[in-house]
């Protein structure tokens, strides 16, 4: 069933090519996988959803997806719950609805594709195939430098996913499996040696692909310049794969290598945190500060990759990154979108052309406003609980009569992060909505209906999420 | 344990239908006001019930992140201060905001902060402290900015938010080492094990105090108290006087109960508070004796009985603090809603100077506001006197020099008020709207009335049960050193204050540090925000352009481009172009996977 859930949307994108309506079956394909997604949280723990089919002998590959655990699950749903909203957002330029909704459909179907493998594989094509469409869409039908925010994206990450390329060949190498399973089950044969280089390997190569830094600067002009359901797309979904594969596949394999480069990590991290954390607040549009703070937070989920990393028996790094996995893809999905829906009832997403939009438009204030709080991590909101536990989980190796380890020193100047956020997140609601109304928001529409679905869906999810965790982390026991 | 629970959970169940349902109705106010007087009459039937109940919010394995209640003497008490002043703000409200376009958002507002309050008081843990911390500092937040088209509104939204995020860094930092000291995040079965050293424990402490210093607005994070006077007059009253600002107070003693008094006496960390809680007490004095705006005096007097607040706590007499926060929840909410009252009758007129004479035309608002300042400058037989007193007591005891700061304090105190008083109050109206003032209406005046009763008689022993700490002595009176110098200071303090200031039409003292806030805001502004901040902001942005945007990145993607016009060469078209330099990775899986 799980072969369902990923081709679904691969064979709508066929349909919108042979002549479908696009926006139609855009839609209609991303309902029935939310449908589907829902249903598989309930009963993913059944066999049903799994299947092996043999593709090649030598070596043996299978076209091969399942539920290995409850990350998948988590990370399946969060792809369902942002395609339809992003799909249901965005707005296609006159002519282009194919490219438009058939590149979001393929986007989805990659990223579901990649989450759902259990063949190392088809886990890797299919974020690549995930990644044509995102760079196309960028290079078609971006705004502003649309050019350079492509070949800056394609070569970054394509020069990511080629380093990864050799660290995951490697290690099917060294185990003689490409079943994910099955090399878990022969990590014995990776030497400590080989462990060291791969784990460097995976962390640049997984890292590129989720902005760590300094490999970060694709991502804020990408997504300033991507269409709307690209950008919600990529910053929600497929840039947690990389978070995804550290640990489905680094972790479980290469946990001493992995250790070796802690230092390392923890301060690339707070590269992320601190560095781009004021990076962000420099920025002068809203698009890309919104750029530059998925940048930022994807800090605090390498912290709790770092926290299992320097403490393998952590009962609690896991959930807390996949929590935050979740909370941020929706949070910064609806950020985009509503971001994109500033821009088209004001013409702009200049800081200084934009003031008192809340008075014209309450609706999308009220909205934005939720999003930006969830953003800041207001409790109540899914990333506020992604973060205390990601903070508890980098404290939970702490020894009160030995003194701060590095990974809780790490902790303690990420957590100046949630400061920083505040700052540019405030900053931006403040011009944007708040005092006297100016020329490009004097008469502004409000959120219409249609606008207010997809709102509605990733508002739900991150109050359901934030209200009661135990929702997702159930998934997980 | 089922009322505590609706206690908790009323307030927001009306907020969320007051946002979703009702909307802009009319009957927003009456829902919202009826939901403060019920959850005032459980807080009533909740008192001297003691028990915990609490439900998972969070489960990995082992671990449990929980929402719970703790019912005791402490909770219950607060809760009768956070529901008591509350329900009283809400009836003033329905006068004070009846013509205000936005008022269902106020409401609902009001609603969703008592919600996050009343969370606080209840929590029975740390995390869910820290939950409710924040939900209060976003209420206020969504408060302070009620007149969002107002720029200095929106700023002072935006500032009090800030410095408590601020504060909630350390406070964080702090909720997470006494995790790993004590092994619990839950207030009841915290232990400190002997082998931690003091010097961790008192880090921790401070780390938590951290938070105390935000939202119960210490110096050196006091700054956004005053402009949080942006907000509507009654919203002043109930968060920025009597419940939010004190939820700091309430937290350390919270804390100071559950680590055990004989913990904190041995912590340097208590001399820090005690000092931070003396020094804001003292400053924030000076800064009142020289402000104009009428609300302003009455939040740097706010300021200031926090720091003795604080200071009672660093003094390891945080039960002589919690009776002053309750007697001061009752006088400043009055001091507040009374200068509202003031202010909606002189048509929103702020300045001191530009009022005068309202005795005669607003006798029974002078007489409650009167009530509140007598309690205020803590005349003896006022609330305000025994529990400042109590205050005064624990300094000397501790032989602290920090005891003669609080007496000249309390010098300071019944200065500013009389000045406050006289200037507003007496003497000949100073402009037209104040010549035009009239009496409030009844849903005004009432509210004022009972809170200027509460004003006197809060610190009697027959209103003892509804404290949240008794402290041995309250309500008594001996006549020893501590009693001398504070009666000398009361007599001092109103004498200069109506030497100075009788009949007076402006200002005779001019003392530019103290009416420029010691230049604190100033040197925030222009050396911390604008030199600091964002010098460091353009410093990482330039690099980030330069080395790691410029060379680094720059320089791969003009090699790559020149590689990709190669391949746009063979293929002709960008689209094709494009989709090949990408799909190399996939092109070379295959060629890896397959032909190797």
């Amino acid at each position: 069933m799980l072969a369902l859930l990923v081709f679904l949307p691969i064979l709508a994108v066929l349909a919108i090519l042979l002549g479908a309506p696009a926006r139609l079956t855009a839609v209609s394909a991303s309902v029935a996988n939310l449908a589907l997604g829902l249903f598989a949280a309930f009963s993913w723990k059944c066999s049903c959803w799994s299947l092996s089919l043999p593709v090649l002998e030598k070596p043996a590959l299978h076209l091969a997806f399942g539920f290995p655990d409850g990350m998948s699950v988590i990370m399946v749903l969060l792809t369902v719950i942002v395609t339809l909203a992003a799909v249901l957002s965005g707005k296609a330029p006159e002519g282009r609805e194919k490219l438009y909704f058939g590149s979001s459909l393929l986007i989805s179907g990659g990223a579901l594709g990649a989450f759902a493998a259990t063949d190392l594989f088809f886990f890797y094509a299919f974020h690549e195939l995930a990644l044509i469409p995102t760079f196309l869409m960028i290079g078609m039908l971006g705004r502003g430098d649309r050019k350079e925010a492509a070949w800056k994206i394609t070569i970054y990450l394509g020069l990511g996913s080629i380093i990864l390329l050799a660290g995951l060949v490697w290690l099917a190498n060294l185990t003689g499996t490409y079943d994910i399973a099955g090399m878990i089950a022969a990590k014995g044969s990776v030497d400590p040696a080989a462990q060291k280089s791969i784990a460097a390997l995976l962390l640049v190569g997984f890292g590129t692909l989720v902005s760590l830094f300094p490999f970060h600067s694709w991502a804020a002009p990408a997504y300033a310049s991507a269409p709307a359901p690209v950008a919600m797309l990529h910053a929600g979904v497929l840039k947690k794969f990389g978070l995804y594969g550290l640990l489905r596949i680094a972790i479980p394999l290469v946990p001493e290598g992995l250790n070796a480069w802690i230092i390392p990590l923890l301060v690339l991290l707070l590269g992320n945190i601190l560095w781009v954390g004021y990076v962000t607040i420099s920025q002068k549009r809203l698009d890309t500060m919104l750029g530059n703070s998925s940048v930022m937070h994807m800090g605090y989920i390498f912290l709790a990759i770092a926290a299992l990393i320097a403490f393998p028996e952590n009962p609690l790094a896991r959930p807390a990154a996949v929590l935050l996995m979740f909370a941020h893809g929706v949070s910064i999905a609806l950020l985009f979108g509503l971001a994109d829906r500033i821009e088209r009832t004001t013409g702009s997403l200049d800081l200084s052309d934009l003031g008192g939009l809340a008075k014209s438009a309450p609706k999308l204030a009220f909205v934005f406003g939720i999003a930006a709080m969830a953003s800041i991590g207001l409790p109540g909101l899914a990333n506020f609980s992604g973060e205390v536990l990601v903070f508890l989980a980098a404290f939970k190796s702490y020894d009160a009569t030995a003194g701060l380890g590095p990974v809780q020193i790490a902790c303690i100047l990420s957590i100046w992060g949630v400061v920083i956020s505040a700052v540019y997140m405030l900053r931006a609601y403040r011009k944007i909505f708040q005092g006297p109304s100016v020329k490009s928001t004097e008469f502004a529409a409000d959120l219409t209906l249609a606008d207010r679905i997809p709102a509605v869906l990733l508002v739900l999810a991150l109050f359901a999420v934030g209200l009661y965790p135990n929702l997702l982390l159930n998934l997980l026991k | 344990m089922n009322l505590p629970w609706i206690l908790l959970f009323l307030p927001l169940v009306v907020a969320a239908v007051c946002q979703l349902v009702l909307r802009k109705s009319a009957i927003v106010p009456l829902v919202a006001t009826a939901s403060a007087v019920a959850t005032l009459v459980i807080s009533f039937l909740l008192l001297g019930k003691t028990g915990t109940s609490a439900f998972d919010w969070a489960t990995i394995g082992e671990f449990h992140l929980r929402i719970g209640i703790q019912l005791d003497r402490l909770s219950t008490g607060m809760m009768i201060v956070v529901t008591g002043v509350g329900a009283l703000v809400h009836i003033f409200s329905l006068a004070y905001m009846k013509d205000d376009e936005g008022k269902a958002r106020y409401f609902t507002g009001l609603a969703f902060f008592m919600f996050s309050m009343t969370g606080i008081v209840l929590a029975d843990n740390f995390i869910m402290t820290f939950i409710f911390w924040e939900l209060v500092g976003f209420s206020s937040y969504l408060l302070i900015g009620h007149w969002y088209q107002k720029e200095s509104a929106a700023d002072a939204a935006k500032k009090a938010f800030l410095c408590n995020r601020v504060g909630d860094f350390g406070f964080m930092i702090g909720i997470l080492m006494l995790w790993g000291i004590t092994g619990t995040l839950t207030f009841g079965d915290m232990q400190i094990p002997a082998a931690v050293s003091t010097a961790t424990l008192s880090a921790a402490v401070l780390c938590i105090f951290c938070g105390a210093v935000g939202k119960s607005a210490q110096l050196p994070l006091h700054v956004w108290l005053p402009d949080a006077m942006e907000g509507p007059t009654p919203v002043s009253a109930l968060i920025h006087a009597a419940t939010m600002v004190a939820a700091g107070v309430y937290m350390l003693f919270r804390v100071q109960t559950s680590l055990g008094f004989e913990v904190f006496e041995e912590l340097q960390a208590s001399t820090v508070i005690a000092w931070t809680g003396g020094i804001t007490s003292l400053l924030a004095a000076l800064m009142a004796t020289q402000q104009d705006d009428i609300k302003r005096v009455l939040a740097y007097s706010t300021l200031s009985q926090l720091g003795y607040m604080v200071m009672a706590v660093g003094f390891v007499h945080g039960e002589a603090g919690m009776f002053h926060l309750f007697t001061h929840a009752w006088f400043k909410a009055l001091l507040f809603l009374g200068s509202g009252a003031v202010i909606y009758a002189c048509h929103h007129e702020q300045d001191i100077w530009k009022m005068g004479g309202l005795r005669k035309k607003m006798p029974i608002t002078t007489i409650a506001f009167g009530a509140g300042c007598l309690a205020l400058i803590a005349v003896p037989g006022t609330s305000g006197f025994f529990s400042k007193e109590l205050i005064l007591d624990a300094a000397h005891e501790a032989g602290s020099p920090l005891f003669w700061i609080a007496a000249f304090v309390a010098v300071l105190t019944p200065f500013y008020m009389t000045r406050l008083f006289v200037v507003a109050f007496l003497g000949k109206p100073r402009s037209e709207n104040a010549g035009h003032a009239h009496e409030v209406g009844p849903l005004m005046w009432v509210p004022l009335a009972l809170l200027a009763v509460l004003a006197i008689f809060s610190g009697y022993s027959f209103i003892n049960p509804l404290s949240p700490a008794l402290p041995h002595h309250a309500g008594e009176f001996h006549l020893n050193l501590v009693a001398i110098v504070s009666l000398a200071a009361l007599v001092i303090g109103v004498g200069t204050g109506w030497i100075l200031y009788a009949g007076k039409d402006k200002d005779p003292v001019t003392i530019p540090l103290f009416r420029n806030r010691f230049y604190i805001d100033g040197i925030y502004d222009n050396f911390i925000v604008r030199y600091f901040q964002d010098a460091l902001v353009a410093i990482v942005h330039f690099f980030d352009e330069l080395v790691i945007n410029g060379l680094m990145v720059g320089g791969l993607s003009r090699g790559a481009a020149s590689f990709g016009n190669l391949f746009r060469k063979v293929q002709s078209g960008e689209l094709q172009g494009y989709a090949f330099a990408c799909g190399l990775g996939a092109i070379l899986v295959i060629y890896f996977m397959v032909f190797l």
